[in-house]
């Protein structure tokens, strides 16, 4: 138990560290740019995430909400390309018009799929787990029927939204430049998501729709007593964040890819759940979490396409692919058990809420 | 309706209301799958929109791929793990946890049979592999179930959140184990052993392919109702999902029971894994999947969390499901629409459960339906 042999057993470690240190930096641009894009879609699920539970909605449906955006966007792009024809796009973002009707019906079909979330958990008072359920049941089934009828005609898309590129002398700019390339060089909803991020950040903690927002997620008792209309509240939420999910899966549909497929989403509004909780329902802090999660995926692209030499090399090589696809979910479990410290819901947080009699 | 309801009554006694709430909204959904079999009908080659035919041709060809013998046999194959998955789901509703993990430990249990089938089955006889192996897809399901049961009963960290993280878990621990230690020796691509060559194939018992997992469920059922209803531990169970307060003040370890129940739905998950890859798919390779955990949280609803009543949706859900592929090949509808009557089927019934209960009928509000105390439980057990 002498401290010396310990603190040589240390050296390796602390080498190993020091390499995988140089790896990042080296690397750090290839990373950050599939990082910021990996986390775009998970940080709009949490961020519906935070909308709905904040006010005491819980919402375990946002990979419905997703999938059904994903396709309906696509589907109607489909449709205003065959009836529009081919338009050529603008050079910001290459916007076309069947682009943008297609990403209006996505963010409408997310919006409807959440009222139908807030129909049944605030006014029939389902259980809002059960509720959600049906959802990703629903959404899974009806869009990957449909889109296997319409599959077998190869339909043709309406494109997708471009990368806005950054100029070569910011980009090379010394020590920030790769942060002010990987956050910007993004289509439309990737540079949305950072300001929608700040903004909601800003107005939950700030305004006064925030803060009924969170008394009715707290105590909507006590809200309804200062004159909240706490039902009406929470459904305006519920729908509007379903805006946001919906801006995910068109992320999916029409910015990452120009074509759905079955289970396009692939668990990223569960991931979005967990951001969520990680970054204890805060927008700022889903979006950190959604960063950490994705950076699993940076680091491991980047550990396939350039490996590490050395002793961190061989090292690597010995972790599974598998362990980082399931970090996110493991970091999650680990905060959540409590040993890095408790996440804690809003109080009222999947109860629904009953009106006392106006005797 | 409500003439039949009386009639359905004095056959099934206090069954009668949740049986004729489940069929209304079974044969609800089938009609509302019928109108999106119509309004998509134009997408089908050789097929004009609004084609009323359709929808009657893919239900014909529907019970005709389920009451030809094959489609028998069939049913029953595809009930099994949803059967044995959806006592599991319905044994937590009733101490009031929903098990959403059901995907994770049905993995589970696949890796555990695999396992036993690389490591003993090349030396031993299928006597002593089968059986070895259906062991260990239980205990591997019941470890996995064992992890949010505990995990919520030391720290309070919600089922269904951590049962939805163990899933990816264990979808990617299953991926890493066939491409590692479970792959087969010398293969170029990443996949598992076959169970047939290694003794460990479930023996056919009924036509073409229904193998003795079949057996296995039904089974299941009796040894799960007689644990709810004959035992203690079954007796403990109802009554912390009833009202978890009183079951702690009438002395029950409620963190106690919340690990076993959870467990047990493991372990019964970890069966329906085992004998899926045991009795069916024999040999598995990355990107290997179920739906079987989402599909059981139907099976447990439909049967209001009944034992007996789980082995009427599994099969129902397990016709379907034998029923989608004959409706493919005859009508050319794809499989999807199962799962969107199953969505609907689930949306009309708690619907129609919350307006009786809303209703407050005067005999309604006390004796009322097990799948709505069901659902209370569970929305309590949400917070």
């Amino acid at each position: 138990m002498s401290g010396i042999p310990q603190a040589l057993d240390a050296i390796p470690v602390l080498g190993i560290l020091f390499q995988f240190l140089g790896y990042v930096v080296a690397n750090i641009t290839f990373m950050s740019n599939t990082t910021v894009a990996v986390a775009v879609p998970i940080a709009l699920a949490a961020l519906c995430g935070v909308m709905c539970e904040r006010s005491g909605v819980v919402n375990i449906g946002l990979e419905g909400i997703m999938l059904t955006s994903a396709f309906v966007g696509w589907i109607t792009g489909v449709v205003a390309v065959g009836i529009l024809g081919p338009s050529t796009p603008l050079p910001l973002f290459g916007i076309t018009l069947p682009l943008l009707i297609g990403l209006v019906a996505a963010l409408l079909a997310g919006m409807l799929v959440s009222l139908l979330h807030a129909w049944l958990s605030i006014s029939l008072r389902v259980d809002q787990i059960i509720s959600g359920t049906i959802i990703n049941i629903g959404a899974a089934g009806i869009t990957g029927y449909i889109y296997s009828l319409v599959a077998a005609q190869s339909p043709v898309g309406a494109g997708q939204f471009s990368h806005y590129q950054v100029p070569k002398d910011v980009a090379a700019f010394p020590i920030v430049g790769w942060l002010i390339n990987a956050v910007l060089s993004q289509g439309p909803i990737g540079i949305a998501t950072i300001f929608i991020v700040v903004v909601l950040q800003v107005m939950l903690f700030r305004s006064r729709w925030g803060l009924r927002t969170r008394a009715v997620g707290e105590h909507p008792h006590a809200a309804e007593t200062v004159g909240i209309n706490v039902i009406w509240l929470r459904y305006r939420n519920v729908v509007m964040s379903g805006a946001l999910a919906a801006l995910g899966g068109a992320w999916l549909s029409m910015e990452a890819g120009n074509k759905f497929d079955t289970n396009l989403t692939q668990g990223r509004g569960f991931i979005g759940l967990a951001a969520m909780i990680v970054g204890r329902w805060t927008p700022l802090g889903a979006f950190g979490a959604a960063l950490v999660f994705a950076s699993a995926t940076g680091l491991s692209t980047s550990l396939q396409i350039s490996p590490p030499q050395g002793d961190l090399g061989s090292l690597m090589a010995r972790v599974p692919g598998e362990f980082w696809e399931a970090l996110p979910y493991i970091i999650t479990i680990v905060i959540l058990a409590g040993f890095i410290g408790r996440s804690i819901a809003p109080a009222a947080d999947g109860q629904p809420y009953e009106r006392e009699s106006a005797s | 309706m409500k003439g039949l309801a009386r009639t359905l009554k004095r056959v099934f006694g206090t069954a009668a209301r949740p049986l004729a709430e489940s069929l209304v909204a079974i044969v609800l959904a089938l009609a509302i799958g019928a109108v999106l079999i119509a309004v998509f009908s134009g997408l089908l080659p050789g097929h004009s929109a609004f084609d009323l035919g359709l929808p009657y041709a893919a239900y014909a060809a529907l019970l005709e791929g389920v009451l030809s013998l094959n489609g028998m046999t069939a049913t029953l194959v595809y009930a099994t793990p949803l059967i044995l998955t959806g006592l599991g789901v319905a044994l937590g509703f009733k101490a009031g946890l929903f098990n959403i993990g059901g995907r994770g430990q049905f993995l589970m249990g696949a890796v555990g049979a695999l396992a036993v089938a690389t490591v003993v089955g090349q030396s031993q006889s299928s006597y002593i592999t089968i059986p070895l192996a259906l062991l260990a897809g239980a205990l591997f399901g019941a470890a996995a179930g064992f992890i949010p049961g505990a995990l919520k009963a030391t720290s309070g960290a919600h089922e269904v959140v951590t049962t939805i993280m163990l899933n990816y878990i264990f979808v990617f621990t299953t991926y890493w184990a066939i491409s590692g230690p479970l792959a087969l020796p010398g293969s170029p691509q990443a996949i598992s052993v076959d169970v047939t060559t290694r003794n460990a194939a479930l023996p056919i018992i009924l036509g073409r392919d229904g193998h003795l997992g079949i057996l296995v469920a039904l089974l299941a059922v009796p040894l799960v109702w007689f644990l709810l209803y004959r035992t203690t531990l079954g007796f403990e169970i109802r009554a912390a999902g009833a009202n978890p307060d009183a079951a702690r003040y009438g002395g029950m370890r409620t963190n106690r029971l919340i690990v076993l129940t959870m467990s047990i739905a493991g372990l019964l998950a970890g069966l329906a894994g085992a004998t899926t890859i045991l009795g069916v798919v024999h040999q598995v390779a990355p990107g290997y999947d179920t739906t079987v955990g989402f599909e059981a949280i139907t099976v447990a609803l439909l049967a209001r969390s009944n034992p007996i009543g789980v082995v009427f949706s599994g099969l129902l859900l397990g016709a379907m499901r034998a029923g989608a592929q004959s409706m493919q090949i005859q009508a050319g509808v794809p499989p999807e629409l199962v799962d969107a009557l199953q969505a609907i089927i689930l949306l009309l019934l708690v619907i129609n459960v919350l307006r009786r209960w809303l209703a407050g009928r005067s005999n309604g509000q006390r004796s009322a339906p097990a799948a709505t105390v069901g659902l209370a439980q569970a929305a309590e057990g949400a917070q």
